[in-house]
């Protein structure tokens, strides 16, 4: 109870200030871009946008949840609110140097906040280290919240009724997705052994995974960061599959890796490279599955939301919630399927590590 | 290629937090939950064990049953059958005793009978024989009477005595 006042208390305040009015409102005249607005959406930022509306004056009032911007600059951490960016001004005065937040990026400046391009293209200007709040950390936080606050509960139940009582409320929720993990996902692939070491990871594993997607598609606030889509999120996993899968690898693994017993000495010679790029490309992959699943349902669900907006009639309308509809009910399904491959392919790449020769 | 380029920033609290809730869950949920289904596990697995077990001990008790059932019919029918012998043995055996008493009294019977009746005869033939002599003397009295009549009975005796 004390977490979701807490949230409440947030979303209170949050709103009170973080009402910034757009400079100008003519933008009704501008073309409406999807490409931009999908790319805006699926890409991390450093407010989060609840909702737009055009008041009486015909202004075009932005309500943005305000977020903290952290950087590491001259061996220090500087905190700031993100409204900062939202003045007037764009342009931000920080120590002997200025900020500017272009594209939903922070980059130094000079004082007129120039963008300076490269021949190829690519922003020239360098960027602070940035460790701030975002949207999808934020996205983050209230994934990681939901997932405690479940499971928490659940525990409690199980610690205070004890494991021959009959499961009751949140434990009839949670406890055959446990079992389905340990049993068919885990103790499927590890031996059972070894598998209860790896248990707890794999368990937190599928659950950040599942939850933070399906956080992805509650489509308004807090929901609707596109983090398992991120591939810095779905790159850190990966990393830590990967760590999970090697540093605990038998000597077997090792040997049939590095050696290969038994092979003739020219397939050695290509086999051991292949082989070693095979360490990596097992956590590329997942990296890049996750990713690309999560990823193109926000975009399929924003493309056919759009239509609306280039098609600029209420007529389309039946028609593209029919499909966002239909593309929800998938994502949900992908949701549970992308946590589910990731774990089974983590569990089977550990089971293929650390299992014993049969 | 904004997309693809990974975010220090997000790297980071992706790991920490990661990391922080998984060592959280181990601590506060995925402990509780798991022993907690563990031992709901081993009480049905020895639960299972243990019906088993009296199953087989009930099979077991019934089966010790119908062999006690079965030799105690088995015992029966042999006592009967004993029983049966010993009854027939003693009536055979009073039978016979019975039969030889019967004759060795008619044995005795018959044997005092016959001495009675020897006894009785010996009487008569006693008895018989004095009659016969008392007789004889009243009729040789009777004969002798006269000389004449001696002389003639001496005579015809003499006849008959042949003297060859």
């Amino acid at each position: 109870m004390k977490l979701i006042s807490t949230i409440c208390v947030l979303f209170i305040f949050g709103f009170h200030y973080m009402e910034t009015k757009a400079a100008e409102s003519n933008k009704e005249d501008e073309p409406f871009d999807p490409a931009y607005m999908i790319m805006h959406h699926i890409e991390d930022a450093h407010d989060f946008h609840i909702l737009s509306y055009t008041n009486a004056q015909g202004e075009k009032v932005d309500i943005n949840f305000p977020l903290p911007v952290i950087l590491w600059h001259n061996k220090s951490l500087h905190f700031f609110m993100s409204w900062t960016f939202r003045q007037p001004d764009p342009v931000v005065p920080f120590g002997d140097t200025f900020l500017r937040l272009y594209h939903e990026k922070i980059y130094y400046t000079d004082p007129d906040g120039t963008i300076l391009y490269n021949e190829n293209g690519t922003i020239a200007n360098s960027k602070p280290l940035s460790f701030s709040i975002t949207k999808n950390v934020f996205s983050l936080f209230v994934g990681c919240l939901i997932i405690f606050w479940i499971f928490g509960a659940a525990a409690k139940r199980y610690s205070k009724r004890g494991g021959l009582a009959v499961p009751k409320g949140i434990q009839l929720l949670v406890e055959p997705i446990i079992l389905f993990v340990r049993d068919d996902i885990i103790r499927a692939q590890i031996d059972k052994e070894k598998a209860d070491k790896f248990t707890p990871y794999l368990l937190t594993l599928f659950f950040f995974i599942w939850i933070n997607n399906l956080v992805g598609l509650i489509p308004f606030f807090p929901g609707s960061a596109n983090l398992s889509g991120n591939i810095s999120f779905t790159m850190t996993l990966a990393v830590i599959s990967f760590l999970a899968i090697n540093v605990f690898g038998s000597k077997h693994y090792w040997k049939h890796l590095l050696i290969a017993p038994g092979v003739p000495f020219i397939a050695k010679i290509f086999l051991i490279p292949v082989e070693i790029v095979g360490i990596f490309t097992k956590p590329f992959g997942l990296m890049l599955r996750l990713f690309a699943n999560i990823t193109a349902g926000h975009i399929i669900i924003l493309a056919i939301t759009a239509m609306i907006f280039i098609i600029r009639s209420f007529a389309v309308a039946p028609m593209t919630i029919l499909l966002s509809l239909i593309m929800i009910s998938l994502e949900f399904l992908v949701a549970i399927l992308q946590a589910y491959i990731f774990t089974l392919l983590t569990s089977l790449f550990i089971g293929m590590a650390v299992n014993e020769e049969h | 290629m904004g997309l693809l380029t990974p975010d220090p920033g997000l790297i980071f609290w992706t790991t920490t937090s990661f990391l922080i809730l998984m060592f959280l869950l181990r601590r506060y949920a995925w402990k509780p939950i798991l022993r907690a289904l563990k031992v709901r596990e081993e009480y049905i697995e020895f639960s299972l064990k243990d019906a088993a077990q009296a199953k087989d001990e009930v099979a077991k008790l019934s089966e010790t049953r119908r062999q006690m059932i079965e030799s105690t019919r088995l015992e029966r029918e042999k006592m009967m059958r004993e029983t049966r012998g010993t009854r027939e043995e003693i009536i055979n055996e009073a039978k016979a005793s019975a039969t030889r008493e019967a004759e060795k009294i008619i044995q005795q019977s018959r044997e005092l009978i016959e001495r009675e009746r020897q006894e009785s005869l010996s009487e008569i033939r006693q008895q018989i024989s004095l009659i016969s002599l008392e007789i004889a003397e009243k009729i040789l009295k009777q004969e002798l009477v006269s000389e004449e009549r001696q002389q003639s009975v001496i005579r015809e005796y003499l006849d008959h005595v042949n003297f060859n």
